[in-house]
């Protein structure tokens, strides 16, 4: 029996990992100096590691150390990114290329310009696997865009866009292309030059490192890429982001890519196979379950599915000492169901039952044992008591029946 | 979101799951809400032709923990009454008996339409008839 509760949401976050710590620690009170302070070793000392830092993210995706700019999370890094860029080439156009399964940080700047004026946006369509079409990027892009704006990896359904190629038509066009990586990088190999990323978001807490920081990549050669300001002040990270370098969680975000570069390749076995473990336990004991994302497009950890006839948020009460969630943990307080499974048109009702199981470094398979049982207890339970699934027994087709809403 | 220990152990231990026959003529079904709302629940009531008393009552419900734990206290508080004393049950008794938060009123709410609804049943195929004969049969198990 494992260890409860246990926790399996790992695209909300991830613990910190004890190495990562371990970095971390001298630099709270031994080492504390301010990185932006010249003239004494204090000084000097947390410099030198903010600068081994943005060197081992640098080569976490194959880019410049000097091209990785700190926040304070992706949030920032995607407002910053997508504000900064349509601020910076307002002479050359205003129009942003993006889609309907981004994150809330990248579609909330988008709406947030569009409101102020300063902005048009085309949401592009998902398919059933919830990937963006290239080719409808290619159809999207005017002489007005100024940005194509589109996620790595769905934080939610765990879908891969054909980023490199997506990319190489941004380029082709002279468009800026900003890449929110949050969930791909430290996970899968992610390469701005192969990818022609010349913006991209990373996150520290979602590769075991702290929360409360994260990083912009910004592409300074070929072309080199400008975006302006969206905060005053000291004139730190050359201009582009002023605030005290938070040092010890870069630190953490540094070590973090450092273990992610050196163990991804064996990490994605492992969580590959305890991802498919999962899924086909799943898929043998219960009938009328649906994988929602790319089948084979998809990060190693993830698995999005709906079970019919339960609602999503029923079941996670009975699976109370499982961590899971249902729809994302950002919209979770909400009672709507998830617009990401939506734009797979999903019907709404599988897409209230659906549930994200994310697989992280420190999963075993015991707990993956133990969850697929449970699972498939609280699933056959739950549609005992439910009239949708006696109706379907019954023959009834449920879309022919009239519904009498509140 | 935190539940209430009532909401709890309705969820954990439901009262009264299950069906009665649709087709028998005490029976009184009720089915409210909305599979694409993420709730539908389905109210089986067993009425005595005569006294016109809730003998009985079954439900099944698609939902969230809340909706689940409305149905299956809805079940025990209209038992023993008489029809004319459920329609006036109000989603406000649910609501304070199981300590549901302002963003679960709706559960109770369709709760409250699942009696009525129920009940709504039975009369159709009661009033004007002569009280039925037939004995109540045996409630058939899910």
């Amino acid at each position: 029996m494992p260890k409860l509760p246990i926790y399996m949401d790992n695209h909300a976050t991830t613990p910190v990992d004890k190495r990562v710590l371990e970095a971390m620690l001298p630099y709270f009170s031994e080492k504390f100096g301010n990185a932006a302070s010249r003239n004494h070793s204090f000084g000097w000392e947390a410099e030198e590691a903010v600068d081994r830092a943005r060197g081992q993210i640098a080569q976490l995706i194959n880019a410049k150390s000097k091209e990785i700019i700190f926040t304070s999370g992706a949030t920032e890094s995607d407002n910053l990114a997508i504000k900064g860029v349509v601020e910076f080439y307002k002479e050359k156009g205003d129009h942003i290329v993006t889609c309907v399964t981004e994150h809330k940080a990248v579609l909330d700047s988008c709406r947030a310009l569009e409101r102020a004026g300063k902005a048009t946006v085309t949401y592009l369509p998902v398919d059933k696997y919830g990937m963006v079409d290239p080719d409808a990027v290619r159809k999207a892009i005017t002489d007005r865009t100024v940005l194509v704006t589109i996620m790595y990896a769905n934080n939610e359904i765990g879908t891969i866009h054909p980023i490199a190629e997506i990319g190489r038509i941004a380029r082709e066009r002279g468009v800026v292309f900003h890449c929110d990586a949050v969930q791909a990088v430290g996970k899968i190999p992610v390469d701005v030059d192969r990818d022609h990323i010349d913006l991209l978001s990373i996150s520290a807490h979602k590769i075991y490192g702290p929360k409360g920081v994260g990083a912009l990549y910004v592409r300074s050669k070929g072309p080199r890429v400008r975006i302006a300001p969206q905060m005053d002040g000291g004139g730190h990270e050359r201009g582009m982001r002023s605030g005290t370098l938070n040092v010890t969680g870069i630190v953490g975000l540094g070590k973090a890519c450092e273990i992610a570069a050196a163990e991804m390749a064996e990490e994605n076995r492992r969580l590959l196979d305890l991802r498919d473990k999962l899924q086909a336990g799943i898929f043998e004991r219960l009938d009328e379950v649906f994988l929602n994302g790319h089948p084979t497009e998809r990060l190693p950890g993830n698995l999005n599915l709906s079970f019919a006839y339960v609602e999503g948020e029923s079941l996670l009460m009975g699976l109370h000492d499982i961590a899971v969630s249902s729809g994302s943990a950002c919209t979770s307080a909400t009672l709507e169901p998830s617009y990401v499974i939506r734009a797979l048109g999903v019907s709404d009702e599988l897409a209230h039952s659906s549930i994200r199981f994310g697989l992280g470094r420190f999963n075993t398979e015991e707990e993956v044992d133990f969850v697929t049982d449970r699972v498939a207890r609280e699933v056959k339970r739950l549609r005992d008591m439910s009239p949708l699934y006696e109706m379907a027994r019954e023959g009834i087709d449920l879309k022919s029946v009239q519904w009498k809403a509140e | 979101m935190a539940y209430s220990d009532k909401v709890i152990d309705h969820y954990n231990n439901p009262r009264n799951v299950g069906s009665f026959d649709k087709n028998d003529a005490d029976v009184g079904t009720g089915i409210v809400g909305a599979p694409e709302c993420g709730d539908v629940m389905k109210l089986q009531l067993r009425i005595n032709p005569e006294s016109r008393v809730i003998e009985d009552a079954r439900f099944k419900t698609f939902g969230c923990g809340s909706a689940i734990a409305s149905s299956s206290y809805v079940t025990e508080l209209v038992k023993g009454k008489h029809i004319d004393e459920a329609m006036t049950i109000r989603n406000t008794v649910i609501v304070q008996e199981l300590n549901l938060p302002p963003v679960k009123i709706h559960c109770s709410v369709l709760a409250e339409d699942a009696i009525k609804a129920a009940i709504g049943d039975w009369k159709k195929h009661h009033e004007g008839r002569e009280p039925a004969a037939a004995e109540p049969r045996k409630a058939q198990e899910a």
